[in-house]
């Protein structure tokens, strides 16, 4: 497989049993990523961006297409049809999420929330304490909070806490939904640092923006998307 | 698709029926039954087919209403109710090549008291409620076939810290704990024998949020540490998004949907556990 990533005719709608209902969100979405890119989509709220990115995380379940994924575990994969347990894997080693909400676990600290996702990924306990350090340090997040719980942090040091987590695994593949939503400038900043930093290191990255300016100047290629479907590329 | 993983618990068509069955219900029409009820025979199938796998270190959730046969499920399961039909395999008895529902009830109580840890929703089930806590403990351990009381008292104490009951209560006896307590006894009890696969029925049901807290933390520390594999039924869905990673919704009897917890609660396909997800909503 050429690509790390090649989603082919992706289609998805959701079927609403009590208002009886069917509601396309998704159809005809093809798109390729080449390992090492970065490809920004944007669109109006509710034209299926993140949709697009929750049928390749696996959140969604999609009603044709294929979501060719090439694994360093399993090789080409085709993540529609992947077991469950395929797909967990692949969120503990290789795809990386970032969405604007942090999903806290109730009463986990942030160093506890970090060095689980450490753990996961086979790490033993020593090295995990030592590289959970190493990245809080990195992210600037102020000594104060690293046992704190992520629920009390504002929306910035939120988000740098889930950036954190996702980029200390190293994902092959980086999904961000709108990483820069509700921050201020300087927070955008920080990420924005960081997201040049992934690029450097090699990550693949799909993200979705409202932000064009900030947008356009990291991505390599981007998709605007209408309606369920892409409108233009370049 | 082949799967990379061994699980370590295996079930293949399960089916459990209270009755006999007649002519009437067990021809496959599809109206035979009212949800799972014959109402000519009055038999009621509680578990329909049901199948499944557990991995090492995961956490099953099963979730469905009342009556939807999870708790039949976890009974079959630890042998408390014999199985109408079916196959369940661990993969550390006989390499995973033995059908559990077919052994002798020696083996079954082997099986039981050595690879198998069960904690119920009523503290009443699980625990001699008169016994000492740590005698509860020891209790288990014995019938694991220990004779060591030095090392059952180690034990014993060790796990009664971990689920943090005050060491100078452990020689009473859970009728005077509160609930939470009780539940966390039994906790260390179906613990105490390094269980490779816990059944978790209904466990935080009935608890205050605070008590409910702590033994969902409990849980979920244990499972970390001891890479335990777990499966929890519950109708709770905050629980299941919480330690589940893959969940399986059931109702009248069978398995109707199954997922990733993250599936099953955002996008959930089956009427009935749109209904389930969005009464949480």
């Amino acid at each position: 497989m050429e690509n790390l990533l090649e989603i082919k005719d992706l289609e998805k709608s959701f079927t609403l049993h009590n208002l009886g209902k069917n509601i396309r969100a998704l159809s005809g979405i093809d798109i390729m990523l080449k390992e090492g890119e970065f490809i920004g989509i944007t669109g109006k709220s509710g034209s299926g961006k993140s949709t697009i990115l929750k049928c390749i995380y696996g959140t969604y379940r999609l009603q044709q297409g294929s979501i060719w994924y090439n694994s360093k575990k399993f090789g080409p994969i085709n993540l529609a049809d992947a077991s469950n347990r395929q797909m967990i894997y692949l969120r503990q080693h290789e795809i990386g999420y970032v969405s604007q909400f942090l999903n806290v676990m109730p009463r986990t600290t942030a160093r506890q929330l970090v060095k689980q996702a450490i753990l996961e990924m086979g790490a033993d306990y020593k090295m995990a304490e030592r590289e959970t350090e190493k990245i809080l340090l990195h992210f600037e997040l102020d000594q104060e909070l690293w046992d704190s719980y992520p629920g009390t942090f504002s929306g910035g040091e939120k988000l740098r806490l889930n950036i954190a987590r996702a980029m200390v695994k190293k994902p092959r593949l980086l999904l961000l939904d709108e990483p820069t939503a509700s921050l201020d400038y300087v927070s955008k900043l920080k990420v924005k640092i960081l997201i040049e930093q992934l690029m450097k290191e090699g990550t693949t990255m799909l993200g979705i923006f409202h932000d064009l300016e900030f947008m356009n100047n990291l991505v390599d290629r981007e998709y605007n998307m209408h309606n369920g479907a892409f409108t233009l590329s370049s | 698709m082949t799967e990379f993983e061994v699980p370590v618990l295996s079930i293949k068509h399960l089916n459990k029926q209270f009755g006999t069955g007649c002519a009437h219900c067990t021809n496959p029409e599809p109206d035979a039954l009212i949800k799972n009820y014959c109402k000519v025979c009055g038999t009621v199938f509680a578990c329909r087919d049901v199948s499944f796998d557990v991995y090492p270190g995961e956490v099953l959730g099963v979730v469905g209403e009342s009556g939807s046969g999870k708790s039949t499920l976890m009974q079959c399961l630890y042998f408390d109710q014999e199985a109408t039909s079916g196959e369940a395999y661990i993969s550390s008895y006989q390499n995973g090549l033995k059908n559990l529902f077919q052994e002798s009830s020696q083996q079954k109580r082997y099986i039981r008291n050595n690879l198998m840890g069960k904690v119920y929703q009523n503290p009443l089930l699980g625990l001699k409620i008169d016994f000492s806590s740590i005698g509860n403990i020891a209790e288990k351990l014995i019938a694991a076939g220990s004779r060591n009381v030095e090392m059952m008292e180690a034990r014993g104490t060790d796990l009664l810290g971990k689920v943090n009951i005050p060491i100078h209560r452990s020689k009473e006896a859970p009728k005077n704990f509160s609930g939470g307590m009780q539940q966390r006894v039994q906790i260390a009890k179906a613990l105490s024998n390094n269980p490779p696969i816990l059944l978790l029925d209904e466990v935080t049901t009935g608890l205050d949020l605070s008590v409910q807290a702590s033994v969902l933390d409990l849980i979920k520390s244990l499972q970390r540490e001891l890479n335990i594999s777990i499966v929890l039924v519950s109708h709770d869905l905050g629980v299941i998004r919480m330690l589940a990673d893959r969940t399986m919704v059931m109702l009248d009897g069978q398995v109707i949907e199954q997922g990733l917890t993250d599936q099953i609660l955002e996008d959930p396909q089956h009427a009935f556990t749109q209904q389930l997800v969005h009464s949480l909503l």
